[in-house]
């Protein structure tokens, strides 16, 4: 058994094709369990595997899928793949579907079983062509290999399963987004409850999944929930995809053990800073986590070690500040990415985003005032508390800029007081 | 009267509707609807669908789209003006999209955002004077070990640098066998 499950059939530049996947395991665990074993005994495995979500917000998959009901009823139920991969600095879902397409339909066809799904949807963002065209050919594929579809191997169970493109925006990320773009709506969140597992899409019982938690499950049944503990090192179960991009030798992604140290990830895997460059600080999961620094890169990467430090594993890919760039340019720009895929249907979101935006603008450009740190702060404590928002993008976008205030305060007060940005003093103008 | 008024209406709109829009584009619309629940539910697949044809959705193409999905144009606007990837304004023969987000910020991906602009001399949202590129901001593309990064069409292009992102446009050009003049 491998130590890399999710990245074992990733060779070169093209998607393995079937008969390499079923080659090296590929739709063993289908064979064995669709018909053969009960949808509640694939529950147990799951939830005792310890599985988190991938997708950022690390929930227990198996606790998520307890709550579809699962007594018999008209009307379908839904497994939806979230392979709306938008989060700035995340590249990990896009290596697996253009890889290895068909580990996520197996996946997803474990899954489906399992809550007693017959459709399924993988929801993936319109750029990543590459991506739907191998999902498009693994789908007809296994589907003429008996995998997927009507009566699946014979033991009358259905799954369809269809690839929809997106139209831009990462609220779409957003669960119940998604299923109202899938709906063909403005993908406005939904107030939760209800909650998706009861009245998801089209208000019928639905499961959201990331695409690499998907995978996991692939190998969860292939291999048990044993296996699937041992492979991580602390307290979290599995290996992680985990990424480094920003000033660094060799930016990248790379399968580990759950609870691989930062400090492994960033100087054995990317290689250490680039030359010239210096670690000033760095965000674990993605834009919207909370920057940790030099101090902490000691920590494992594991969900409840980095909450612990105050910040969030969230996907597993670091995005890394150097010495060289400013931080107040650093959160301008992150906060004005939030600000702009605000969906806008919440007033704190859809005003006060672009207002923090324009204040870090100007304290950026040497244009602040001494009261907008109050403003600031002021901002983030109201934005950044869960339930003044319908979803997590506005707590989300706090983050990065709350804990930048806490450990660059110094340098936006600098801004203030010099007016202008020391970097671009620094370097010329900018 | 109240029936042969309904009727009036109902073959205006299929009138209006086969004019703005072509045979193909209404039979892949409908191939969208078949597998889902309610007409309406096909809104974005449908605006894609056009959109592949004709570059961009003219209030034409809307009003069409919307009586074919038994919607209003409004809420069906309502929709195609959410989506940053639905062009309710025409767009040139390749949209260019710049990644802004923060792992390309990081490797100066907002001087390379300024390199593209001053080679094409168009800002953000604007169209090139012959038609050919628009140019527009996007969402992270994930791509970051490779930042930074933009598409031109459906093409990726990667490790970009401010000196030298402008020489994609001459060899573009090169290659389609026009004088980059």
């Amino acid at each position: 058994m491998t130590d890399k499950p999710l990245t074992k059939n990733i060779k070169g530049d093209k998607p393995a094709d079937l008969a390499a996947y079923e080659a090296n395991g590929g739709y063993v665990a289908v064979r064995e369990s669709i018909g053969k074993k009960s949808s509640s005994d694939l529950l147990d495995m799951v939830k005792d595997s310890n599985l988190r979500g991938r997708g950022g917000a690390g929930f227990p998959t198996g606790m998520k899928w307890s709550f579809v009901p699962m007594e018999k009823t008209e009307g379908h139920k839904y497994l939806v793949c979230n392979a709306d991969e938008m989060e700035p600095g995340t590249f990990k879902d896009r290596v697996i579907m253009e890889k290895d397409p068909h580990q996520l339909i197996e996946g997803m066809i474990l899954s489906a079983y399992t809550i007693d799904a017959d459709i399924g949807y993988i929801f993936i963002r319109a750029e990543y062509h590459a991506a739907a065209k191998a999902l498009h050919e693994a789908i007809n594929a296994a589907k003429e290999k008996g995998y997927l579809g009507e009566n699946i191997l014979g033991t009358g169970y259905n799954f369809d399963l269809h690839v929809h493109s997106s139209a831009g925006r990462y609220i779409c990320g957003e669960e119940t987004a998604l299923l109202n773009s899938l709906e063909g709506k403005r993908a406005n969140p939904r107030a939760k409850p209800p909650f998706p597992q009861v009245s998801g899409l089209w208000g019928r019982p639905t499961i959201v999944n990331n695409v690499e938690t998907l995978c996991n499950i692939t190998h969860i049944v292939a291999n048990g929930a044993d296996w699937f503990k041992s492979l991580g090192l602390g307290e979290d179960s599995g290996t992680k995809l985990f990424g480094v991009s920003g000033r660094v030798k060799t930016p990248g992604c790379w399968e580990l053990p759950m609870g691989t140290p930062i400090r492994e990830i960033l100087e054995n895997h990317a290689g250490g800073m680039a030359d010239g460059y210096e670690l000033k600080g760095f965000l674990p999961g993605g834009a919207s986590t909370d920057f940790l620094l030099p101090e902490h890169l000691d920590l494992a990467m594991d969900y409840d070690v980095i909450m612990k430090a105050g910040s969030r594993m969230g996907t597993g890919t670091m995005i890394i500040m150097d010495d060289k760039v400013c931080p107040v340019a650093t959160v301008r720009n992150i906060i004005e990415f939030f600000a702009r895929e605000s969906c806008g249907f919440c007033t704190p979101c859809r005003e006060g985003l672009p207002w923090i935006h324009k204040i870090l603008d100007s304290i950026e450009n040497g244009r602040g005032e001494p009261q907008d740190i109050d403003i600031l702060n002021r901002q983030a404590g109201f934005l950044g508390a869960i339930g003044h928002t319908n979803c997590a993008l506005a707590p989300g976008a706090i983050e990065p800029l709350a804990s930048a205030m806490k450990y660059f305060g110094d340098e936006f007060n600098q801004h203030i007081e010099e007016k202008q940005c020391p970097y671009s003093a620094k370097n010329g103008a900018n | 009267m109240w029936i042969g008024n309904k009727v009036n209406v109902m073959s205006m709109a299929k009138d209006k509707m086969v004019s703005a829009l072509s045979e193909q584009e209404i039979e892949e619309i409908e191939a969208e609807i078949s597998h889902l629940p309610n007409r309406s539910a096909a809104a974005i697949d449908a605006l894609k669908i056009v959109q592949s044809h004709r570059r961009w959705i003219s209030d034409e193409s809307l009003s069409a789209i919307a009586d074919l999905l038994q919607m209003s144009t409004a809420e069906l606007d309502g929709i195609a003006t959410f989506y940053s990837l639905i062009f309710r304004q025409p767009v040139g023969e390749k949209v260019i999209m710049v990644c802004d987000s923060v792992s390309c910020f990081l490797m100066d991906g907002e001087k390379v955002g300024e390199s593209v602009k001053k080679k094409l001399g168009i800002e953000y949202g604007e169209t090139t004077s012959d038609g050919k590129y628009t140019l527009l901001p996007v969402t992270c593309l994930g791509d970051c070990d490779h930042a930074p990064a933009m598409m031109i069409g459906d093409e990726e292009h990667h490790d970009l640098k401010p000196e030298t992102v402008g020489k994609l446009f001459d060899d573009a050009s090169k290659r389609s066998g026009d004088d980059a003049s």
